[in-house]
């Protein structure tokens, strides 16, 4: 009987290839981890988003205009709809520019989980305390 | 005996990543341990039947059959071979597909997951 902690790292740009959406479905796909397993044992996945992956979670995106595609920023909300941590790093949101007021909450969905943002040492505790991590 | 699992987006040809994490779980089997095999995105078409071999492409068909003789678990996303247009038909019967949360849960008995993101 346990929990087990995965931690996405999210890397790679938003859109041009699928990494990055992968991520954000596996991760949402520990909501229902729970059937493969034990009756108390649970696995709980949190996104980490750094580099590029920082973008993939800016408001206003038009995906589905322009690629016909969900957009990583629904799944960005759709991953705290289910509970996913999503840890965003600070020092690259301020390297391209980014500010706060650009990262969607989805509380008006009816989230608990709010985006945390955190500066690179805060996300290496992070990465400490996860016990896989997996690199997108 | 530990537990490896092994998940990989990059494509069977076009890339050697793929590849190597093949490699690698055949390493690890030889040295005894357990090994689970997810693929997502490109790395699905591993699963396809009918692959031919060509000197120039990665051919994995007869080691990922010979792996899963041995024990390893195979499993691929099922959406993601879906939305190339392979379905159960297209891929050994050996080979698992499932949910994304197939590949999750393994994480839970597994001493090391090994996650290789695509190219």
């Amino acid at each position: 009987m346990g929990v087990i902690n995965l931690a996405f790292v999210i890397q790679r740009p938003p859109y041009k290839q699928e990494n990055s959406t992968l991520g954000y479905t596996h991760a949402i796909a520990s909501q229902t981890a729970e059937i493969h397993l034990e009756d108390g044992d649970s696995v709980t996945a949190s996104l980490i988003l750094v580099g590029d992956g920082v973008l993939t979670c800016v408001n206003n995106q038009k995906a589905m205009e322009n690629y016909g595609l969900s957009s990583l920023e629904s799944h960005f909300m759709n991953a705290l709809l289910v509970d996913n941590r999503c840890v965003i790093c600070k020092e690259d949101l301020e390297r391209f520019g980014i500010t706060e007021d650009r990262i969607p909450d989805a509380t008006a969905m009816g989230a608990d989980m709010e985006p945390e943002i955190k500066t690179w040492d805060e996300i290496q505790a992070e990465l400490d305390k996860a016990d896989h991590l997996l690199f997108v | 005996m530990a537990e490896l699992t092994i998940g990989v987006f990059s494509s069977l040809v076009g890339s050697t990543t793929l590849a190597s994490a093949v490699k690698i779980a055949e390493a690890a089997m030889e040295k005894g341990h357990k090994v689970n095999f997810w693929t997502s995105g490109n790395a699905t078409a591993l699963a396809k039947k009918g692959q031919k071999k060509f000197q120039d492409y990665n051919f994995l068909q007869d080691k990922i059959l010979e792996l899963i003789e041995k024990g390893m678990e195979f499993t691929i996303c099922e959406a993601c071979a879906q939305a190339r247009g392979m379905l159960k038909e297209d891929s050994h019967e050996q080979m698992k597909r499932a949910a994304m949360d197939w590949y999750l849960a393994k994480g839970f008995g597994s001493d090391r997951m090994l996650h290789i993101g695509g190219e």
